[in-house]
């Protein structure tokens, strides 16, 4: 009853075509941003903060990141986890070299470097297509991960094989390193995730986004209408990248503080794509839900057993745990394959039209 | 009654040229030494029994295939080795046969993806979205509506063209086919599969686009009502060899064409 846009009439293209068209998005994306801004900080949980809102927000830019590639161009990719590498490296030396120099410019100038990387692991991609080109972005995964522990000069020779995080400060406060304080780092990250998830948006609905979902419907087509595939894949690849870049970079600069190689291996390239799918391929929103799924659900259910007083081992929680999101992966699956963004819209749907069945 | 086109009029301007093109993949030939003028502004059918070289016919034209000989002269130019997308920057518009739309987009966005070509704000202000971005996309989104409102699909806007029944699915691939603005539009069978009334609407879209926009258009029809009807010249392809190229009056009562279609007469010596 509430969720109408009856009565918004639109009076010039513009307005039809912006971002949230209907009032009542407005109001939520205001309510939600006031909550993330405002709200959470002031809640001032620590564990709120530093073990689920950054890890899921930093998570999500990688979902879209790899969303842009394969839900929009679809392309698909198994290089996520190398690609957020190469970002998280790639801060590690501009920052060593240049120490004066803003962090968040690094954070998000070594997107460029893996924008650079990506395009060129998606030449490939002109002559393959589908599970092919997967295998051949894994080779992407797997040669830049051999870097990461073979190349010493890409963790500027540190006898551990890791990066450890310099502490780095903007305006006096410290924003990396172990002095930083969570919430510092949640408003930097989620700065930065509310910044770059509009441009994409932004991107996706104007011509390279309707470039990227020609080529992925219909490539023969999109060539027909005078689109080069060869540029608009590697466009994709590049912008892709681009975003996984900078979410390497804030996982390792602005979460764990210090990485090992084995956080940018094949794991995370597969748990990104997961991300994807669940969430919904070809839907900014869709890449919020599905790193919340994967990401958020494991430890709200690690919680439930404690809050209902259930004398349960840790060990017997973690295996349940992982037993309940398979189960729920699967189900949502079945019951959606076009993802929980789909699930969404159709709840907006039956809510514009409640209560009457259609 | 129509005006005289082109053709009729006698003005011969060969917008397309079609010299001597022969076509072939390994051993089948589908195209032997086969010339084809397109004039401007004329409606030009291409006709043949099945596996009569037509479809491969518009994806030499539009840079599909590559002729193994021959030459291809457009808008005065002759062309080696062109991609498809050079066709299209040249203005050569297609529809396919067995719809080539882009299923997960709305009606809306295959038409203005049929603008791309035209757009000209680069990646950054992409990126933004604002200012003369959002400017150029009014701007298209403007000459997208009017094709919207010509070919009558104002309802189905937003919806996603997979989900349109396949008469409408048609009418979008001709309305990004025409957001391109293109010179020379080809029309594969775009009457494939379509009831008496689609049909109807189909051919007063085709007119209109030829009389208003002043488009030339190349179409393979296998309806000989419709053919007859629409189209100022017939071509009449029969494996690979060009058999016919007259009025459509004069093709119904040619002798090669009435034996490619029927067959030859029994008791009558080759």
């Amino acid at each position: 009853m509430l969720y109408r846009e009856v009565g918004q009439y639109k009076t010039n293209y513009a307005a039809d075509m912006a971002l949230f068209p209907i009032l009542q998005d407005r109001i939520g994306i205001a309510v939600i941003l006031a909550i993330a801004f405002v709200l959470i900080p002031l809640s001032g949980n620590d564990f709120l903060l530093n073990a689920v809102m950054i890890p899921f927000l930093i998570f999500a830019l990688a979902a879209i990141g790899l969303n842009l590639l394969t839900g929009y161009c679809g392309q698909l990719s198994l290089g996520t986890g190398a690609f957020m590498g190469v970002g998280a490296y790639a801060c590690l030396k501009l920052t060593t070299f240049f120490p004066n120099v803003n962090i968040i410019v690094w954070i998000i100038a070594s997107g460029f470097f893996s924008a650079a990387v990506g395009a060129l692991f998606g030449l490939p991609s002109l002559r393959i297509k589908g599970f092919y080109l997967l295998v051949a972005t894994l080779a992407a995964q797997f040669f830049l991960e051999w870097c990461f522990i073979r190349i010493p000069w890409l963790y500027n020779n540190v006898y551990s094989g890791n990066i450890v995080v310099p502490s780095r400060t903007l305006a006096g406060v410290p924003v990396t390193g172990p002095t930083a304080t969570s919430l510092t780092r949640y408003l930097v990250v989620l700065s930065i995730v509310v910044i770059m998830t509009w441009v994409a948006s932004n991107l996706v609905r104007g011509r390279i986004g309707r470039m990227w979902m020609a080529v992925r419907d219909m490539d023969l087509a999109a060539e027909l209408i005078g689109i080069r595939l060869l540029r608009t894949k590697l466009l994709a690849f590049a912008v892709s990248s681009f975003y996984c870049g900078v979410a390497g970079a804030m996982l390792v600069f602005l979460w764990y503080g210090g990485a090992e190689p084995d956080v940018f291996n094949v794991d995370q390239s597969f748990i990104s794509l997961f991300m994807v799918i669940i969430g919904g391929l070809g839907t900014m929103i869709g890449s919020f839900f599905g790193a919340a799924l994967i990401y958020i659900l494991p430890i709200a259910l690690r919680e439930v057993p404690a809050a209902l007083g259930l004398p349960l081992y840790p060990a017997t929680v973690e295996q349940l745990q992982f037993v309940i999101v398979g189960v729920l992966i699967i189900v949502f699956l079945v019951l959606e394959p076009n993802g929980l963004a789909r699930l969404w819209q159709i709840g907006k749907q039956k809510l514009r039209v409640w209560p009457f069945p259609y | 009654m129509r005006a005289p086109s082109a053709h009729e009029a006698g003005l011969g301007a060969a917008l397309l040229a079609v010299e001597d093109v022969s076509l072939s993949f390994g051993g089948v030939r589908a195209l032997t030494n086969v010339s084809v003028n397109i004039h401007k502004g004329e409606i030009l059918a291409i006709i043949g029994p099945n596996g009569a070289g037509k479809t491969s016919m518009l994806n030499v034209i539009n840079g599909f295939y590559q002729p193994q000989s021959g030459r291809i002269t457009f808008k005065g130019e002759e062309r080696r080795m062109m991609r498809p997308y050079e066709a299209a920057q040249g203005g050569i518009a297609r529809t396919f046969q067995n719809l080539a739309l882009f299923r997960g987009m709305t009606t809306l966005d295959n038409i203005m993806a049929g603008r791309t070509l035209k757009m000209r704000r680069g990646f950054f202000w992409q990126l933004l979205r604002h200012g003369p971005a959002l400017a150029e996309e009014v701007e298209h989104r403007r000459v997208v509506e009017e094709i919207i409102d010509f070919l009558e699909i104002a309802a189905i806007r937003k919806v996603q063209v997979g989900r349109l029944p396949y008469g409408l699915q048609k009418r979008v691939e001709l309305g990004r086919a025409l957001a391109m603005e293109p010179d020379l539009l080809l029309l594969d069978e775009p009457m494939a599969g379509m009831n008496l009334e689609e049909k109807e609407d189909m051919s007063r879209f085709i007119i209109d686009v030829n009389q208003h926009y002043g488009t030339t258009i190349a179409l393979i029809e296998h309806d000989m009502g419709v053919v007859m009807d629409l189209s100022d010249r017939v071509v009449v392809l029969d494996y690979g060899q060009k058999i016919a190229d007259a009025t459509p009056d004069e093709v119904k009562r040619d002798k090669n064409v009435i034996r490619a279609y029927l067959g030859e007469p029994h008791g009558t010596s080759t």
